[in-house]
């Protein structure tokens, strides 16, 4: 690969020879031009000194540095680039591969509830039913990661590096919510514009240490940023969103939201995310941010019904 | 015939252990007029006194606005102080950019002494030839913060450089304790009494020479400058201004009733209406 660049420029350099001094070669004799790869000086004693010209030829050096100490061309054949696979296009990514579904989050009272199933699926295979997708950054923050697992934890690498980094000066700077949010935003527009994005839905939660003020704020893979009461991802957003809006409509809402009743309204969420996303998992892990810190947890879909299902055609044994 | 060795570049002991560039750029700093920084529980506050070369030219800048939160004071060469407040109006950007967090002081005013640290530990750079009062407010509240080109960096209550700034400090040292619970505009007093102090016999402080920064917990860094500053040497009152401070502290120092003294001087000032609200009038 390193070597391409200037050998061809050689090459190239070759090929525009002035044909005149070519024929004088082929008339003298015609092995030595076409053995040769490097550029010969053009001077009128060389071309008058007919009988000297085979023993010129054998001494004369490759004036590139860039060729010193390597294999010669003309003695051990072009170098061959096509086992380096240059020829294959840069890739992308063009879709999400292992994914994970719907992330959930509800503001109330003096803090924020997040939640997110288990499952990574490998199209609509359950490939893996115990990621954790609910990330703790610093003391009062926890990331929910929607859409593929690999970029995922790309992003989870991205975040502890920065903290190990935030906390090297030891000072009473910290970054909370508000700053890991922008931060995650920034770098996912940043690879959007790459055309090369981190194919994920994120929910960022926390509440601020002194005030307990409850944040919630939502990115995507383009880089969009909005905020809202209850904020939910993927096939939550269609399903989850509908009843959370029912409970807290707006900021007024939060402030009367109990965290009681905020959990009970995320495991309602999430048991009609099981009922109804193909893509979810029975089993979720949980995280509620106040102002004392983060408190995580998992749970599993309790009081199941399926009776419905009877009804429906696909469903279990068919008794036709 | 007994040139200095030892001062060619700045990776270069001599034999008393002392590296001389870093000792002239020091000196540089000297040869600045003087600023002074002060800090109540609730603000920071710049001032300075401006130079111009001769007398039908401009006065030099002294004060650098960085960020709403955040400004500097310079002593010494402006193109190095250019340099590094350039540096911080990134570095503040930066953190406004990719966290939407004003930058903290301590870590920018780290940034700085890190750049400048450099420059003493390689051959072929010089250290910069200038020192900076650097006045924020963050999450952790007010700031002042002095830089010197060795690198070295400090916290202080308050704090004055450049020509004469000794005179500064010591008022500062006489009168520090009362600052915290200060006003707004009492801080901006005690940092002209400190100037004042810097100044030669035949001197005094005027809207031309004269500069002042204030920043404080909600409240962004404003600079006046010009005819903005008149309300502030008014307060400072008709005498205030004159240079001959420094001899009148001598004989109270002789009393022992000199910082007493001051004080009832500012209460007569500022009077019971003048408060931090009046300031919002001046523009």
């Amino acid at each position: 690969m390193h070597r391409t660049g200037l050998s061809l420029g050689i090459h190239q350099l070759e090929h525009t020879q002035p044909s005149s001094r070519l024929n004088h070669h082929h008339h003298h004799h015609s092995t030595t031009t076409a053995s040769t790869n490097y550029l010969h000086t053009l001077s009128s004693s060389h071309l008058s000194q007919h009988h000297q010209d085979l023993q010129i030829e054998s001494i004369t050096m490759n004036q590139f540095p860039h060729g010193w100490g390597r294999p010669r061309d003309d003695v051990y054949g072009a170098y061959d680039n096509s086992y380096l696979n240059e020829s294959q296009p840069i890739t992308h990514t063009q879709r999400p591969i292992v994914t994970g579904t719907s992330v959930l989050g509800v503001k109330f009272k003096d803090g924020v509830i997040i939640a997110a199933d288990n499952i990574a699926s490998y199209g609509s295979l359950a490939r893996y039913d115990n990621v954790e997708r609910l990330l703790q950054v610093g003391t009062h923050t926890v990331v929910g990661a929607g859409g593929d697992i690999s970029d995922m934890q790309y992003l989870h690498l991205l975040l502890d590096n920065l903290l190990i980094k935030e906390q090297y000066p030891a000072d009473d700077h910290q970054l909370y919510a508000p700053q890991v949010h922008t931060y995650i935003s920034r770098v996912l527009y940043q690879r959007r514009n790459k055309f090369d994005p981190l194919w994920n839905s994120i929910l960022t939660a926390g509440a601020d240490p002194k005030t307990s003020e409850p944040f919630l704020s939502y990115v995507d893979l383009k880089g969009t940023t909005y905020s809202a009461p209850a904020l939910a991802t993927g096939y939550g957003a269609h399903l989850a969103i509908p009843i959370l809006r029912r409970h807290v409509a707006d900021e007024e809402a939060v402030s009367n939201l109990t965290q009681e009743d905020a959990q009970k309204l995320v495991e309602e969420c999430m048991k009609v995310l099981w009922y109804r996303d193909a893509r979810s998992g029975v089993k979720y892990s949980w995280a509620i941010i106040t102002k004392d810190g983060v408190t995580t947890g998992s749970k599993e879909i309790e009081n199941q019904s399926w009776k419905f299902a009877e009804m429906i055609k696909g469903y279990g044994a068919q008794n036709i | 015939m007994f040139r200095n060795n030892y001062d060619n570049d700045s990776v270069t002991f001599s034999p008393q252990g002392r590296i001389f560039q870093v000792e002239y750029a020091l000196e540089a700093i000297k040869q600045g007029s003087a600023a002074v920084g002060l800090r109540s529980k609730t603000h920071v506050a710049l001032v300075a006194l401006k130079r111009n070369a001769e007398e039908l030219g401009s006065y030099q800048k002294k004060i650098i606005p960085i960020d709403k939160h955040l400004g500097v004071a310079l002593a010494g060469l402006s193109p190095d102080a250019r340099v590094l407040s350039n540096f911080m109006r990134q570095q503040s950007m930066a953190s406004r950019l990719l966290y939407k967090r004003p930058v903290p002081v301590a870590r920018v005013v780290n940034a700085i002494a890190d750049k400048a640290q450099v420059n003493t530990q390689h051959y072929g750079k010089r250290p910069y030839g200038v020192g900076l009062l650097i006045a924020g407010v963050d999450e952790t509240g007010p700031h002042l913060w002095e830089f010197q080109p060795s690198g070295q960096i400090l916290e202080y209550f308050g704090a004055a450089i450049g020509a004469r700034s000794q005179s500064a400090r010591t008022y500062l040292e006489r009168s520090f304790e009362s600052f915290p619970d200060v006003s707004r505009d009492e801080l901006v007093l005690h940092g002209l009494k400190a100037l004042r102090d810097t100044l030669q016999q035949d001197r005094e402080l005027t809207t031309e020479n004269t500069s002042i920064a204030i920043v404080g917990i909600g409240e962004d860094l404003k600079q006046y400058d010009g005819p903005r500053v008149k309300r502030f040497l008014d307060l400072l009152g008709e005498d205030g201004t004159r240079s001959q401070r420094a001899a009148r502290l001598d004989t109270a120092m002789d009393v022992g009733g000199g910082a007493d003294d001051d004080d009832d001087e500012l209460a007569g000032l500022l009077g019971p209406g003048e408060g931090t609200s009046a300031m919002d009038t001046t523009e």
